[in-house]
């Protein structure tokens, strides 16, 4: 080997190693005080759920971003750390070890595939995990799943709560004719043991069409159900593409929009927009469980955040999935707060947070208005009660049509226990 | 002699110790990357083999993976079945469904046989959607246990890396040896033109089918690996999304080479999180992180498909031709040129 080689590959070796030192340095810069609260958020800015990804997760920062400018929650600051998973398994794996390298104390999860592949390490590791209006109805057996909170209202929930409105709207169930247009994939059907059981209990005709995937033709399906079925009333579960699909078609042929209802991830303002603009949808009933809107103390202190910062609000401030992101992040705070009332300025752990949610009363969540539901989460119930409210599309906004209310709880807990 | 050269008698002594030392050196978070790609290595070892060497290509991979997940989940939930029952039964279900979608390549192949294979993907993922029986219900997941191995429960991550390392060793020395056996010429024969390999007596049927089964067995215990690995046999981990990954890593790994599959799984699955690291490296470097969440994403898969590009254009038969290539350099480096 000559000299001029090797000094060449000296100088490469000494290159490779302050690269090295370069990204170890970056590595280190991340890391802040000891005491924060750390938060995991699954986020997904890219892949095939992206669209509600960037609000959702910019509306939890914002939250988080909000209560550390006030100082924190005794003493306590929020530190989310967000990763971007593509709604693939292997990356939220891969996020889900990297937060535990940083300390996560609870996950804000979003992406059923996401709950089912990470559930088993989180109840191993002790590290609890929210997943609102989605994940398994299953899981709202705390006693089962201690470590997932499906907090406000699951796919069960959201089921008996339609079919309890429908009910209302039509004057009784006896003897009625109800439909169920979904998305032909596990989350689209997941609320149909809770309806099979309802319609037998109350004496309803249930009949259901699935909508294959991609969910981008379903004309048949409406065809069908308008002019063969002709349902009392329709409940649909779509979501992604397949929501305003669902509006379009159902408006072509002519079905009645008053009397459907959409479950919780079906009725968002992109998906009327997609559709062609909100008044597309107007007389569709949607379901959430969470306010929608701008007019609430919570949003206030954001807007008041941003202008004092000197930035402009964010575009879909005050829109469905901003709203349910920011509760999302509330329940997280006030979880914290429970589990600050416990700990009295200690380090919160991973299993604090899960008594903190465990702890989440009406009472405490009072606080934010309308935003959130009166949530009561239990050891046995994670659920918090299964809350759902209904808004009406008038004049192209969301009109509110019932106050928060739970339905057939008796019979979702029977539905659980058979299914376990 | 299993290893006549001295070389490469040291270079697997060197091998196996590297092995041993992660498990020793590598944090938890590491070690799951590394479960991960073990888990992919499998798959795409067997992809390879379809693909690679028999030139029949495929997009059916996931779908033969959640065969094998789905059988194994229930023998492990109704029968209560160890590991080692489970593994090689989902492998086998796999292998008998991949032999039935292999039928169409006796008659089509090229672009056709893609499709058809298309088909066999969509067809089983509609099955154990739909089929109470095979997926526990409507959310077409079944919750396992953790596989236990002498009596001792797996569940951290380096217990789970102890466990993978020996299958991966398994099915790199399987696939290795296939290939100098009379099936694996016979692989390459057919490849490399089916109506010649057919003249010289090469039973063209037979040899399809055994392709087809021998990718799927791979391709199912992959699928029970994973299945163990999350804890959970879910049918989204397995949709046509997943079997385009499996295709590019063996496409830019080096298609027919074992070497190349397990370059390809390693690049596949680690280049988005390296490119997500350094992009957040980088922001925090300017302070501007903030705002950056937003644009990372969008920045990473930019980023991750700018790369997949020029590597296929500097060496269009894959990471395992670059290997070879600076090997070859690395021999000459220093002597005179």
């Amino acid at each position: 080997m000559t000299r001029h080689a090797v000094t060449a590959a000296s100088r490469q070796v000494s290159t490779a190693m302050m690269a090295c030192a370069l990204l170890a340095s970056l590595y280190s810069m991340r890391s802040s005080a000891a005491d924060d609260i750390v938060i995991g958020l699954l986020c997904d800015r890219s892949g095939p759920t992206q669209t509600n990804g960037a609000i959702m997760c910019d509306a939890a920062r914002d939250y988080f971003d909000l209560i550390n400018s006030k100082g924190g929650i005794d003493g306590y600051r929020f530190r989310p750390i967000e990763i971007d998973a593509e709604y693939k398994v292997p990356l939220g794996i891969e996020a889900y070890e990297r937060w535990k390298t940083e300390g996560v104390v609870s996950i804000m999860l979003y992406g059923t595939s996401h709950v089912q592949s990470l559930q088993q390490r989180m109840a191993e590791d002790e590290i609890p995990g929210t997943s609102p209006g989605f994940g398994t109805a299953a899981s709202s057996d705390g006693t089962r799943f201690p470590y997932l909170f499906p907090i406000a209202a699951t796919f069960y929930s959201q089921a008996a709560a339609g079919v309890q409105f429908a009910g209302e709207k039509i004057g009784g169930l006896k003897g009625k004719r109800i439909a169920f247009l979904y998305f032909d994939n596990p989350t689209g059907r997941e609320p149909m043991p809770m309806l099979e059981a309802l319609s037998k209990l109350e004496g309803f005709e249930l009949k259901t069409f699935s909508v294959p995937p991609p969910g981008i033709e379903m004309s048949a399906q409406v065809l069908d159900i308008t002019l063969r079925f002709k349902p009392d009333f329709l409940l649909t579960n779509l979501f992604g593409r397949a929501a305003s699909v669902g509006v379009k078609a159902l408006v072509r042929v002519g079905y009645p929009l008053n009397k459907a209802v959409a479950l919780a991830w079906g009725a968002t303002e992109a998906d009327f927009n997609a559709a062609g603009g909100m008044t597309v949808g107007e007389g569709y009933y949607a379901m959430m469980f969470h306010g929608v809107g701008a007019d609430y103390s919570a949003l206030d202190d954001v807007r008041e955040m941003y202008k004092a910062e000197g930035k402009k609000l964010p575009k879909a401030f005050g829109t469905v999935l901003y709203n349910r992101w920011i509760f999302h992040a509330a329940i997280q705070v006030e979880a914290a707060r429970v589990a600050a009332r416990l700990r009295k300025g200690a380090k919160i752990t991973s299993q604090d947070m899960r008594h903190g949610f465990e702890g989440i009363s009406a009472a405490a969540v009072k606080k934010l208005g309308g935003l959130a539901p009166p949530l009561h989460i239990t050891e046995e119930d994670h659920e918090g009660g299964g809350w759902i409210q209904i808004y009406q599309i008038t004049g192209g906004k969301y009109v509110k049509a019932t106050e928060y209310f739970s339905a057939f709880p008796d019979v979702k807990a029977d539905v659980i226990r058979q299914r376990r | 002699m299993v290893l006549p050269s001295l070389q490469s008698r040291y270079s697997i002594m060197a091998l196996t110790a590297v092995v041993l030392a992660v498990s020793f050196v590598a944090d938890e978070y590491q070690l799951s990357i590394v479960n991960l790609i073990f888990i992919a290595i499998v798959g795409a070892i067997g992809l390879n083999i379809l693909v690679g060497n028999t030139g029949q290509v495929s997009i059916g991979h996931g779908a033969f993976m959640s065969v094998g997940a789905y059988t194994a989940a229930n023998l492990i939930v109704r029968l209560h079945s160890p590991f080692w029952l489970a593994i090689p039964a989902g492998g086998a279900m796999a292998a008998v469904i991949g032999g039935v979608v292999g039928i169409p390549s006796l008659r089509i192949r090229g672009i056709y046989l893609v499709i058809s294979t298309l088909a066999a993907q969509l067809i089983i993922e509609w099955t154990i959607n739909h089929v109470h029986a095979i997926s526990g219900g409507t959310q077409a997941s079944i919750n396992v246990p953790r596989p236990t191995v002498f009596g001792f429960e797996l569940k951290t991550q380096q217990q789970f890396y102890c466990f993978l390392a020996p299958f991966v060793a398994l099915a790199i020395v399987a696939a290795l040896n296939l290939g100098r056996t009379r099936i694996g010429r016979a692989f390459i024969a057919i490849r490399d033109q089916d109506i010649a390999a057919e003249i010289m007596g090469i039973n063209i049927t037979r040899y399809k089918l055994t392709a087809f089964m021998i990718s799927s067995f791979y391709a199912g215990v992959s699928g029970v690996l994973y299945t163990y690995f999350l804890g959970v046999a879910n049918y989204e981990q397995f949709q046509i999304g997943v079997s385009i990954d499996y295709l590019a890593m063996v496409i830019i790994g080096g298609l027919g080479s074992v070497r190349g599959s397990v370059l390809g799984a390693i690049f596949v699955t680690v280049l988005p999180m390296v490119v997500r690291q350094l992009l957040e490296g980088l922001g925090s470097l300017l302070s501007v992180s903030t705002k950056l969440g937003q644009y990372i994403p969008q920045m990473r898969l930019t980023i991750f498909g700018a790369l997949i590009i020029i590597f296929l254009i500097v060496e269009p038969d894959g990471l395992n031709r670059l290997w070879l290539n600076v090997r070859g350099r690395l021999r000459w480096w220093g002597h005179a040129q």
